[in-house]
């Protein structure tokens, strides 16, 4: 069985790659819908790693909802808005560009020293386990408020981008 | 030793991400590329919260919870973002973050 824990570990690197590779076409290519595309494939690799996770419900949401729904979402704002002059990057500002470079390499060091300086330590006691079944019911019955909060989130929110989207291309 | 049964590797996979999208917030040059870049800090946040959910918490359920919720205002928030960057783009006919300083036009 030890072969098929090896083919696992792959795979998982593999997910990792696609992750990162992801993250960095997310930020560093000049057109907006290569932004997205990388987007997409960022959030597919992070799925693969909720598998590792032991959320396999998990891994399918952040599918449908994320490359699903928010990367459309945002297909659509980019087509919408848009003239075609404007889809791509205007010239990266060099003060921008160094400055992104030195606040993403500080908190990468910090965040990495913070990790592996501090100890982690699993709780003593588990209860539940991971099913679905479990899952369900601290969703309906323990954060049941927190639950219907956010259904008026999302109401709030359709409401407002429809009042935010009114009017024609041209309406002033 | 499997990589993918230690906590610290999916932390470090957080903290990429996470850096990623800090490093696109400053760089980009308009509000969708911006917001993708907050896309990407949450769903490090995400990773953070279910990594831990397997590894230390007493209760796997409570983990799971708060990235379905995550998912959910990260849903909505795109939704309102997206609209508000359309009403931008309508009344400045333009999305450089650097252009759009006045609140009356």
């Amino acid at each position: 069985m030890l072969i098929y824990h090896y083919i696992s570990e792959i795979l998982f690197f593999a997910f990792i790659v696609l992750t990162f590779f992801g993250g960095i076409l997310a930020v560093r290519s000049k057109l907006i819908i290569h932004s997205v595309l990388g987007l997409a494939v960022c959030f597919l690799g992070v799925a693969g790693l909720y598998f590792y996770l032991d959320s396999p419900f998990l891994s399918m949401m952040q599918i449908l909802i994320y490359v699903g729904a928010i990367c459309i979402v945002l297909v659509f704002g980019v087509m919408v808005g848009y003239t075609p002059t404007q889809i791509a990057e205007k010239h990266l500002k060099g003060k921008n560009l160094v400055l992104a470079v030195m606040s993403g390499a500080l908190v990468f060091s910090l965040m990495t020293a913070v990790i592996f300086k501090s100890e982690f330590v699993p709780a003593a006691k588990r209860t539940g386990d991971f099913s679905m079944e479990w899952l369900g019911r601290s969703l309906l019955y323990d954060y049941c408020l927190a639950f219907e909060l956010i259904s008026l989130i999302l109401l709030a929110a359709i409401v407002g981008a429809i009042i935010l989207g009114q009017g024609g291309r041209g309406d002033n | 030793m499997f990589f993918s049964q230690t906590l610290e590797t999916y932390l470090l996979i957080a903290v990429f991400l996470f850096v990623t999208g800090i490093y696109g917030m400053i760089q980009h040059r308009s509000f969708v590329g911006m917001l993708i870049s907050a896309e990407l800090v949450l769903n490090s946040a995400a990773l953070n919260f279910m990594a831990f959910n397997k590894f230390t918490a007493p209760d796997p359920a409570v983990g799971q919870v708060f990235t379905l919720f995550i998912m959910g205002i990260a849903a909505a928030e795109v939704a309102i973002a997206i609209s508000m960057v359309l009403a931008v783009y309508r009344r400045y006919r333009c999305d450089d973050p650097d252009d759009v300083h006045e609140m009356k036009h």
